[in-house]
């Protein structure tokens, strides 16, 4: 193709580029250095390295940890397990649907399952633990994130796992490798990339996501998406806001760079 | 062996219940006349008929639809000539830095992407409501065409342009006749998830929508935060009725392109 033709494709395609995707960087990052009344300052910066924010930095972490390790050690030997079945192509399907069902609803389920007198209060009432308050806990938050996020463990996990070629735990059980001893230096090894691509799905939304919070965990858990939330929309003071987003942009560099999104399809997953 | 082959299944067998009992909890008591979410007292259909009758929720379904159609569409437009330009870019280290751009809205989070939107409209002062979302769910939209169609082009093998050029086709006609009939499949798809995308988004429309507008997602999240309302089961029954449409749309639109390549998980 010459110069002609492909310089007109690049015309709008850039310039959505310059519009939705450089601009609104650039602009949080000018955001960030205003203070309330709309002047440069570095209080934002400032006042994020005060403990509150510290805090909630390291908390918000911390739940994001927990969600993607308890969404790993459910996906992981599902995956496995998945792969092992006869229509696997349609269980794994099914497995996709209910990822596909707005998020909300089934945050809106769990205020019912989780409710005084719903679901879960009534097994415990049954097994003879009694009622507890579960909704606005922070077990309640890691609970439902597991639950929503756990598809998106799975399907990289699986895909690593359907590449893996059959003959290499072949070889292995044939030298005398026990199961542990397979999964442990030959199956899992050559699967940590996709391990990697699903700890990324998780963790990054787990750390933006605040309708969650919102709804199930009340005002119990803030995570970094909540304060950006909170700052943008109720209190309005952008400046705060964008600066929290400074860093959870550099977070979510940084955990990119560690789990090494390189030649991975972004198919296997969304924004999220 | 027989033992051994039953803990698998059972294990499987409880993912797949926690998964889906969520759901049909929801669309269960959708049917209850009791009005709560934990004693089912009789069935009824009230509750569908009060979605129906609501002029206020039709309307919101409307403009979350029409808001779905035109963003996909014209986002299809837009990605189709970006994965055509990052096709057509002639060195590697441009084609990588269009890529790089190119996914910066795929993988980031939703609240950057709509308070950061929300700073744009502002600054470059367009009223929050209509307009806005619509541009919002173009822009991340965009990028997900892109990724459905430039596999297509690049499996396209050169030799077919070169033999149309050879036959004395214009620019023009190599790109209607030969092309793009060539990545329709991924034009499709890439299509289809765009509309998927945005009726399924809350967080970037959240922030930019402003006050007098709303989508669905949005009106679903201001209704659960007023707690239970069995009007939200019954809608959210009729969402996952359509969902499963839709997945099944795409399912075969995906399986006519070749293979699963595009089925993904959804936020």
């Amino acid at each position: 193709m010459s110069n002609k033709s492909k310089n007109l494709f690049l015309i709008p395609y850039v310039f959505w580029i310059a519009l939705f995707v450089i601009a609104p960087l650039v602009l949080v990052l000018f955001y960030s250095f205003r203070g309330l009344d709309g002047n440069f300052t570095l209080s934002n910066y400032a006042n994020f390295f005060s403990s509150t924010y510290l805090q909630l930095t390291v908390s918000s972490f911390w739940y994001a940890f927990l969600i993607t390790l308890f969404a790993f050690l459910i996906s992981y030997p599902t995956a496995l397990l998945l792969t092992k079945t006869r229509h696997k192509q349609l269980w794994l399907l099914l497995i996709i649907v209910p990822s596909w069902i707005n998020i909300l609803l089934k945050v809106y389920a769990f205020l019912g399952i989780f409710g005084t007198y719903g679901l879960a209060n009534a097994l415990l009432e049954v097994v003879g633990i009694g009622s507890k308050q579960i909704l606005f806990t922070d077990f309640s938050f890691v609970f439902v994130s597991v639950y929503i996020f756990i598809p998106f463990m799975i399907l990289p996990i699986y895909n690593s796992l359907d590449k893996l070629s059959p003959t290499l735990v072949d070889a292995s059980r044939d030298l005398g490798a026990s199961s542990w001893k397979t999964f442990r230096h030959v199956i899992f090894p050559l699967t940590i990339d996709g391990v990697k691509a699903g700890c990324q799905l998780v963790f990054i939304p787990s750390l933006s996501l605040f309708m969650i919070t919102r709804l199930i965990a009340g005002n119990q858990v803030i995570t970094l998406g909540t304060a950006i939330e909170q700052h943008f929309l109720v209190t309005q003071d952008w400046g705060m806001g964008a600066t929290i987003a400074v860093f959870l942009i550099i977070a979510m560099i940084l955990i990119m760079f560690l789990t090494g999104n390189r030649k991975r399809g972004l198919m296997n997953g969304k924004k999220a | 062996m027989g033992k051994k082959r039953k803990w698998p299944a059972v294990y499987l067998a409880i993912v797949f219940a926690v998964l889906y009992a969520p759901i049909f909890y929801l669309m269960f008591y959708s049917f209850n006349s009791g009005g709560t979410m934990y004693s089912f007292e009789g069935f009824t259909l009230d509750w569908y008929r009060e979605v129906f009758q609501d002029t206020r929720l039709l309307i919101i379904v409307l403009n979350t639809v029409i808001i779905a159609l035109l963003s996909a569409l014209i986002s299809t437009i837009i990605g189709v000539f970006g994965a055509l330009a990052i096709m057509y870019v002639r060195t590697q280290r441009t084609k990588n830095t269009l890529l790089s751009l190119n996914n910066v809205l795929i993988v980031s989070p939703d609240v950057i992407i709509g308070a950061s939107f929300l700073i744009l409209f502002t600054f470059i002062g367009i009223k929050l409501g209509f307009v806005s979302v619509l541009l919002a769910h173009i822009a991340f939209s965009v990028p997900i065409v892109v990724i459905m169609v430039l596999p297509k082009l690049q499996e396209m093998s050169p030799t077919l342009i070169d033999a149309a050029r050879d036959l004395g086709a214009s620019r023009l006609d190599v790109l209607t006749k030969v092309v793009l009939p060539y990545i329709t499949p991924g034009i499709f798809a890439g299509f289809f998830m765009a509309l998927t995308y945005s009726l399924d988004d809350f967080a970037v429309t959240f922030f930019v929508t402003g006050n007098g507008f709303t989508t669905l997602s949005v009106e679903i999240y201001s209704l659960a935060r007023q707690g239970i309302s069995l009007q939200i089961n019954a809608l959210s029954t009729l969402i996952f009725l359509v969902t499963l449409g839709l997945v099944t749309g795409y399912y075969f639109i995906s399986k006519r392109s070749g293979g699963l390549a595009g089925m993904g998980v959804r936020k």
